[in-house]
C-alpha cells in the first residue's frame, strides 16, 4: 500500500469544513480546537490566533514565511511554552496549562524542526523510549527485570516493525548520533509512532531530506492518515503540500490569514500577498521549495501558475522575479 | 628511599574506607551526571549529611548505629529535594551553580558556632564508634596478610563498606540496564525531545539526584566509620576530587567509579609516600618533604584535564559514549 500510494495521486479527504473555507473556519469533526492564542516576545506578537480548528483524520498543512509563529503555535499547542492569553482543546479536552509530557501522553506527539535524535542511544533504544504505559519505567519496578521483560520484547517488536517501514531497521544497533541528518528525521518520526498517537504533529519533516527519502516519507505521513490519525505538519514545500494536504492553513506575522484546500488556498491573494508582498526580502525558494537552485524551473512553473490563476499582472511576483534572477545566476 | 615500606603503604590503599567511601560517591556521580547528565557540583554536601547524620544521630540523640545511616539517607534525600525542587526545572548549569553555593552552605552550617552543641563546630566529631564496633562479628586480634593486616574493627568497617558499595553497584546495574535508565540516558541527550515522548522529566531528574544522593551520604557514613567527622574535609575540592574519579573511570559506566577510586587512592597513597621520600633523599631540590607532599595535589589536578582531553569517556567508557565531547 505504502510503495504505490504516492505513485497516484493520493485520495483526499474533502467536505472538512462547514461553510466557506476562511481563515479559522468550523470543522465538521475538529480534533484541536484553539481561541484567543497570544504569545509576545519582548514586542512582537509571534503568534495572535483568533480562532483555529484542526480537522481531525485528515493531513494538514501549516505553511507561511519564515518567522510567521508556526513553530511558535507548535510549541504552544503541545505545551512546551506557556501562551500570555488563550485556551485550546485537544480531543475536547481543555490543553492550556497541560505539561507537554502530559499532552503527548494524551496522545497528541511532536517532532522538532530541529532534530532530537537522542545520539548516545541506539537507534532501537530510541525507538523504545517512544512506547507508553511501560512498566519499567517506574523507578521501583525497573529492577525486577521479570515484572518488564514480556512488555519490552513486545515494545521491541513492534519497534522493529516501524523501523522496517521507514527502512532503519538495519541500523538498529547504531547510536543515533552515527545516522544522517535524514535519517534523523525519519528516526525522530518514527520514534514519535511508538506511542500510537491521535494526533502527530510534525514540524518541517523534509527539511534536509533528500529527494528520494521524501517520496517514502510523504508516503510515511499517507499511511498515518489511513490508519486513522490525524497530521498536522509545517512545511515550505509546496510542491509536497499539494500533493498530500487535505487542508491547509496559513499563517503570517503571527496570525491565521487563509485556510482552505490546497488548490484553492494557493490562489487566495492573501497568501500570496503573504509571502510575497509583504515579504519582498524573502527568498522565493520559501514559495517554491527549499532548495531553491534546483528548483527554479519548478519555481518559474507554480510561479507562472499562480499569475495565470489569479491574473495578476503587475503584482509582486513580478518585482521579485528579477532578484531570482540574479540569485540563480 | 625504603621500597617495600612505601609499596606497602601503597597497597594497603587498595581496600581503605577512603577508597570505598569516594567509590560510593563516585558511583552517586556516576547515576548523576554519567547517566542523567546532572550537573551536581555538591557530591561533598551530600557526605557530609551523611557523616554529620550518622555522627550526631549517635552523639546527640543516642540513637544506634544503623538508625544513624537511616538518618544520613533521609538528610541527603531531604537535601536532594531542595536542591532539585528550584532548579531541576531550570537549564543544566544552574544545577551546577546551586549545588556547588548548596554544598558549602551545608559544610558552613555544620562549622559555625552556633550549633557547637550539636556539631562541635570546627573541632568535628568522633567518639560515636561504640555501637558500630559493638555489632562487629569479627573475632579480637589482628589478621590479614601483607599490606592489608587490619585489626578486628578495621576489617569490620572494610566489609561493611564494599558491603554497601556492592549493593550500590548492582542498584545501578540494575537501575540502567531497564527501561528507567533508558529514560534518564534519554535525558541527558535531549530533555525536550524526552519530553515529547510523554515522560515526566522533572520526576525522573528529581529521582535520580535522589538515587545518586544517598550514594553520597553513604560515602560520608564509611567514611566516618573508622575515625572521625572533620568539617574541614567536606570542602568543595572533595567534590572535585570524586569528579576526578569519575572521569578517571568512565561516566556512565558501573565499574568505572569503583576502578577510577581504587586507582586515584593508590596514586594518592603513593605519591604521599614517595615525593616527601625524594625530597628527603634530594631529588626533588627547591622542596620541603611538606611541600613535596601537596605536589600530588597538584598532579592530580593535570591528570584531571589530561583525562578530558584525550579520554573523556574514561577508562571502561566506551569510545562512542562520550560524555564531554558531544559529536
Ligand atoms: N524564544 C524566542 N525568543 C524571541 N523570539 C522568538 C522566540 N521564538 C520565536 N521567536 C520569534 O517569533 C517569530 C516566530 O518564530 P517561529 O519560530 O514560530 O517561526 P516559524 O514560522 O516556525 O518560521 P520558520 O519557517 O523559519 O521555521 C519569529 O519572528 C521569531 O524571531
Ligand atoms: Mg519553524
Amino acid at each position: 500500500m505504502s510503495s504505490n500510494s504516492s505513485a497516484q495521486s493520493p485520495v483526499k479527504s474533502t467536505g472538512l469544513h462547514i461553510g466557506d473555507a476562511a481563515p479559522g473556519v468550523a470543522k465538521v469533526d475538529p480534533i484541536i480546537i484553539a481561541d484567543n492564542v497570544t504569545r509576545t516576545f519582548g514586542g512582537l506578537k509571534a503568534v495572535d490566533v483568533d480562532h483555529l480548528e484542526v480537522p481531525r483524520g485528515a493531513i494538514t498543512a501549516l505553511i507561511g514565511p519564515n518567522g510567521a509563529g508556526k513553530t511558535t503555535l507548535f510549541n504552544l499547542l503541545t505545551g512546551f511554552d506557556k501562551p500570555d492569553t488563550g485556551t485550546w482543546t485537544f480531543d475536547g479536552k481543555r490543553l492550556n496549562g497541560v505539561p507537554a509530557f502530559r499532552v503527548a501522553r494524551m496522545g497528541q506527539v511532536r517532532t522538532f524542526q530541529l532534530t532530537k535524535a537522542l545520539g548516545l542511544l541506539t537507534v532501537l533504544e530510541n525507538m523504545k523510549l517512544g512506547a507508553q504505559k511501560q512498566t519499567g519505567e517506574n523507578m521501583f519496578s525497573s529492577l525486577i527485570k521479570p515484572l518488564w521483560t514480556k512488555q519490552e520484547s513486545e515494545i521491541e517488536e513492534r519497534a522493529m516493525e516501524i523501523l522496517a517501514r521507514f527502512k532503519l531497521d538495519t541500523k538498529k544497533d547504531d547510536f543515533a548520533a552515527s545516522l544522517s541528518g535524514g535519517q534523523r528525521k525519519l528516526l525522530e518520526m518514527a520514534r514519535a509512532l511508538m506511542s500510537s498517537p491521535k494526533l502527530v504533529m510534525l514540524d518541517e519533516p523534509m527539511a534536509g531530506v533528500n529527494p528520494a527519502l521524501t517520496q517514502s516519507l510523504l508516503d510515511h505521513i499517507l499511511n498515518l492518515k489511513q490508519e486513522g490519525m490525524s497530521v498536522l505538519f509545517v512545511e515550505h514545500d509546496m510542491h509536497m503540500v499539494r500533493h498530500i494536504a487535505d487542508w491547509v492553513i496559513v499563517m503570517a506575522e503571527g496570525r491565521v490569514v487563509a485556510e482552505g484546500d490546497p488548490h484553492t488556498v494557493m490562489e487566495d491573494p492573501a497568501v500570496i500577498d503573504a509571502y510575497l508582498g509583504s515579504h519582498q526580502d524573502v527568498d522565493l525558494g520559501v514559495v517554491t521549495g527549499r532548495i531553491s537552485g534546483e528548483k527554479t524551473a519548478e519555481a518559474e512553473e507554480l510561479l507562472a501558475e499562480i499569475d495565470a490563476e489569479v491574473g495578476l499582472t503587475d503584482s509582486a511576483a513580478y518585482s521579485a522575479d528579477p532578484e531570482k534572477n540574479e540569485d540563480t545566476k | 628511599m625504603d621500597w617495600e615500606s612505601i609499596l606497602s603503604n601503597t597497597a594497603s590503599w587498595l581496600i581503605s574506607p577512603e577508597t570505598i567511601a569516594y567509590a560510593l560517591a563516585a558511583l552517586g556521580l556516576a547515576v548523576h551526571f554519567g547517566y542523567g547528565g546532572l550537573l551536581n557540583f555538591g557530591m561533598a554536601g551530600f557526605m557530609a549529611l551523611g557523616a554529620y547524620g550518622y555522627a550526631i544521630s549517635i552523639l546527640t540523640f543516642g540513637l544506634p548505629w544503623w538508625a544513624g545511616i537511616l538518618v544520613g539517607m533521609l538528610a541527603s534525600v531531604v537535601f536532594a529535594f531542595i536542591l532539585g525542587i528550584p532548579t531541576l526545572r531550570l537549564r543544566a548549569d544552574y544545577l551546577a551553580i546551586v549545588t556547588i553555593a548548596a554544598a558549602e552552605i551545608v559544610r558552613l552550617l555544620f562549622t559555625t558556632q552556633v550549633f557547637d552543641s550539636v556539631t562541635n563546630s570546627a573541632d568535628g566529631l568522633g567518639n560515636y564508634h561504640a555501637g558500630f564496633r559493638a555489632a562487629n562479628p569479627f573475632p579480637e586480634g589482628t589478621y590479614g596478610f601483607g599490606p592489608w593486616t587490619y585489626n578486628a574493627n578495621g576489617w569490620w568497617v572494610r566489609v561493611f563498606g564494599i558491603g554497601l558499595l556492592i549493593i550500590a553497584a548492582l542498584l545501578v546495574f540494575l537501575l540502567m540496564r531497564s527501561p528507567w535508565g533508558r529514560v534518564l540516558k534519554g535525558i541527558r541527550e535531549d530533555e525536550d525531545a524526552v519530553r515529547a515522548l510523554g515522560k515526566n522529566v522533572f520526576a525522573y531528574k528529581m529521582q535520580a539526584l535522589i538515587v545518586g544522593g544517598l550514594f553520597g551520604a553513604l560515602g560520608g557514613v564509611v567514611f566516618a566509620l573508622p575515625s572521625a567527622v572533620v568539617p574541614s574535609v567536606y570542602v568543595t575540592s572533595l567534590t572535585f576530587f570524586i569528579w576526578t574519579i569519575l572521569l578517571l573511570g568512565g561516566a556512565a559506566t558501573v565499574f568505572g567509579p569503583i576502578l577510577g577510586a581504587v586507582i586515584f587512592w593508590v596514586i594518592m597513597g603513593f605519591l604521599s609516600n614517595v615525593l616527601p621520600a625524594m625530597a628527603s633523599s634530594g631529588l626533588l631540590p627547591f622542596m620541603s618533604t611538606t611541600q613535596a607532599a601537596t605536589l600530588r595535589f597538584i598532579l592530580v589536578g593535570a591528570a584531571l584535564m589530561l583525562i578530558v582531553i584525550f579520554r573523556p569517556q574514561g577508562i571502561l567508557g566506551n569510545k562512542k559514549e562520550l560524555t564531554f565531547v558531544k559529536q
